[in-house]
C-alpha cells in the first residue's frame, strides 16, 4: 500500500519535472536555432532605408511593424477598455445584452485570422476604397485584438476588490471618479498583460495583413500607403526561397522587437501605477 | 428632533424584508451603538443612513430617514453630498492602493479642493484627529498598504474625517483588529464625538458598554429596544434584550 503510493508519487514527480524541462528545452532550442542561423547574417545593409533586391533590407518592414502595432493599439485599446468598463461597472447583472456581448467577443476571438483578412479586404480595402494600406491593416488588426483586450481588462476590473469602490463611494465620489481614479489604476497591470499579448499577435500576424496592408517591401510614408510588416517580410523572403539567410536574420530582429515592446509596456505600466 | 430620525422604515432585499418598521432617533454628538446577532439588520440599517444600500441590487426602502429634518431618500437629495455629510468607516480597513497622503487627499480632491497648501493642512489635521499623525508623518508618500491593520483602520477614519462629515458611521470598525488597536479606535471614537455624531455597529457588547451613550438592540430585522446604554444593559425592558445581553443566545 505505502510502497504503491511511494512509486506513484515518484512517477508523478518525474512526469512533472520532465514536462517542465521539456518545455524549457523546446524554447531554448527554438531560440538557439534562430539565433545561430540568424545572427551571422545581420549585416548593415539589412538596415538600409530603401529595399532593393540586392540588400533585401528589413528596415522598411521594421518601421511598418511599429506603426502598424501602435495604430492598431490606438484604435483597439480605448474601445476594449471602455467596453469592459461597461460590462463590469455599468451593466446590471443578468442583463441580456451582456450575454450577447460575451457571445460576440468569444466568437470573434475564435475566428481564424485569415477570415479577418478576407473581411478586411472586402470591407476596408474594397468597399471603403482605402486600397492596400497600413490603415486597412491596422483596422483589421484592431478588430482581431479587441476581444483579447476586452477579456483581459474585464478580468482585471473584476479583480479590483469591491471594498475600494465602497471606500470611494463612501467619501461622496461619483461613479466616474471612482472608476477612473480608483478602479482603473488598480487594474492597470492586468490591462497591460492584455496589451502585451495583443502586441505579440499584431507583430506575428501574416494572413490577415497579406490581404489588407499588402506585401510591398517599402516603407509606408502615410497610413494610406501599402507596406509589409516584419512577419510578412519574413514570409515573403522564405517563400521566394532566395533569401533564407535574410529571413533568419529578420526572425532575430522580430524577436528582439517583441521583447523590446513588451519591456516597454511593462515599464509604462509601472510608471502609470506609481504615479497614483 | 435628533440628528438623524428614522421613521417607520422598512427595507427589502428583493422579496425578503430585512428591516421591519424601524423608528429611531439618533442624537447629535453622541455615540449610538447598534447591537444584535448576525443577520439582524443592524449593518443594513447603518448602510441606509448614507445610502450605501443604493449599490445593492433589488434593495428597496419604505418610510423616511431624516438628516437634520431633510429626507435623504427624497428625489432632490444628491447622494454624493449626502455621503460627504455622512461618512463611513468599514468593517475591514480598505485604504486605496496609493500613498498615505493621497488616501487622505482623495476625498477633499473629489469635492474640489486642489490647492497644495490647503490639502497639506487637511491631511495633517485629519491624521492628527485620527491619532495617527505621529506614526506616519515621516512616510506620507509611502503606500498605505504597508501599514498595520490597526493603522490602516485609523487611516480610513482620517480619510473619512478629511471631507468634514457631520456624522460618522462605523460598521464593526474593530472586528478585524487586535486588542491594542481596538482600544486605540475606541479612545478615538470617544474623542471624536465632541465634533461628530457617531453611529457604530458592533458585535462586541463590552465595546458598546464602554463607549456608547445610546444603544439599540436588533433582532430579526426588528428594533427591539432603544435606550441609554447604561439603562439598556442594567435594566433591559424587554425579555429578548435581557436574554441577548446575558448571553443566552446570539
Amino acid at each position: 500500500m505505502t510502497k504503491g503510493r511511494k512509486i506513484e508519487s515518484i512517477i508523478l514527480k518525474i512526469l512533472v519535472y520532465a514536462a517542465a524541462v521539456i518545455t524549457f528545452v523546446v524554447l531554448l532550442f527554438l531560440l538557439a536555432y534562430i539565433l545561430i542561423n540568424g545572427l551571422p547574417h545581420i549585416k548593415p545593409e539589412l538596415f538600409a532605408l530603401e529595399y532593393t533586391t540586392e540588400n533585401a533590407s528589413l528596415m522598411p518592414a521594421l518601421i511598418n511593424t511599429v506603426i502598424m502595432t501602435l495604430l492598431s493599439l490606438i484604435i483597439a485599446v480605448p474601445f476594449g477598455i471602455f467596453s469592459a468598463i461597461f460590462l463590469v461597472e455599468y451593466a446590471k447583472k443578468g442583463n441580456r445584452f451582456i450575454g450577447l456581448i460575451r457571445l460576440t467577443t468569444e466568437t470573434l476571438s475564435g475566428i481564424p485570422s485569415i477570415v479577418y483578412g478576407l473581411f478586411g479586404m472586402l470591407f476596408f480595402v474594397t468597399a471603403l476604397g482605402w486600397g492596400y494600406s497600413i490603415l486597412a491593416g491596422a483596422f483589421t488588426m484592431s478588430i482581431m485584438i479587441l476581444p483579447l483586450i476586452m477579456r483581459t481588462t474585464e478580468e482585471a476590473l473584476k479583480s479590483v476588490p469591491d471594498t475600494y469602490r465602497e471606500g470611494s463611494f463612501g467619501l461622496g465620489a461619483g461613479k466616474l471618479r471612482t472608476i477612473f481614479r480608483i478602479v482603473l489604476p488598480s487594474a492597470i497591470p492586468g490591462i497591460m498583460a492584455g496589451v502585451i499579448l495583443a502586441i505579440g499577435r499584431i507583430m506575428g500576424e501574416t494572413a490577415a495583413l497579406m490581404y489588407t496592408s499588402g506585401t510591398v517591401p517599402d516603407m509606408a510614408k502615410t497610413p494610406m500607403d501599402a507596406g509589409r510588416t516584419l512577419a510578412l517580410h519574413m514570409y515573403n523572403l522564405s517563400s521566394e526561397g532566395l533569401y533564407m539567410d535574410q529571413a533568419y536574420a529578420t526572425a532575430v530582429i522580430l524577436l528582439i522587437l517583441v521583447v523590446g515592446m513588451n519591456t516597454l509596456s511593462a515599464f509604462v505600466a509601472r510608471k502609470l501605477t506609481k504615479g497614483k | 428632533m435628533g440628528k438623524i430620525d428614522i421613521k417607520d422604515m422598512d427595507l427589502f432585499y428583493g422579496s425578503f424584508q430585512a428591516l421591519k418598521n424601524v423608528n429611531l432617533e439618533i442624537e447629535a454628538n453622541k455615540i449610538t451603538a447598534f447591537i444584535g446577532p448576525s443577520g439582524c439588520g443592524k449593518s443594513t440599517l447603518l448602510k441606509s443612513l448614507n445610502r450605501m444600500n443604493d449599490l445593492v441590487e433589488g434593495c428597496r426602502i419604505q418610510g423616511k430617514i431624516l438628516l437634520d429634518g431633510q429626507d435623504i431618500y427624497a428625489k432632490s437629495t444628491d447622494v454624493n453630498t449626502l455621503r460627504k455629510r455622512v461618512g463611513m468607516v468599514f468593517q475591514k480597513p480598505n485604504p486605496f492602493p496609493m500613498s498615505i497622503y493621497d488616501n487622505i487627499a482623495y476625498g477633499p480632491r473629489t469635492h474640489g479642493i486642489h490647492s497644495k497648501s490647503k490639502l497639506d493642512d487637511i491631511v495633517e489635521k485629519s491624521l492628527r484627529n485620527a491619532a495617527i499623525w505621529d506614526e506616519v508623518k515621516d512616510r506620507l508618500k509611502k503606500s498605505a498598504l504597508g501599514m498595520s491593520g490597526g493603522q490602516q483602520q485609523r487611516l480610513c477614519i482620517a480619510r473619512a474625517l478629511a471631507v468634514e462629515p457631520e456624522v460618522l458611521l462605523m460598521d464593526e470598525p474593530t472586528s478585524a483588529l487586535d486588542p491594542i488597536s481596538t482600544s486605540k479606535i475606541e479612545d478615538l471614537a470617544a474623542d471624536l464625538k465632541k465634533d461628530y455624531t457617531i453611529v457604530m455597529v458592533t458585535h462586541n457588547m463590552q465595546q458598546a458598554v464602554r463607549i456608547s451613550d445610546n444603544t439599540a438592540f436588533f433582532l430579526l430585522g426588528e428594533m427591539i429596544e432603544y435606550n441609554n446604554t447604561e439603562k439598556l444593559f442594567s435594566i433591559p425592558s424587554d425579555k429578548r434584550t435581557e436574554d441577548y445581553i446575558t448571553g443566552r443566545f446570539g
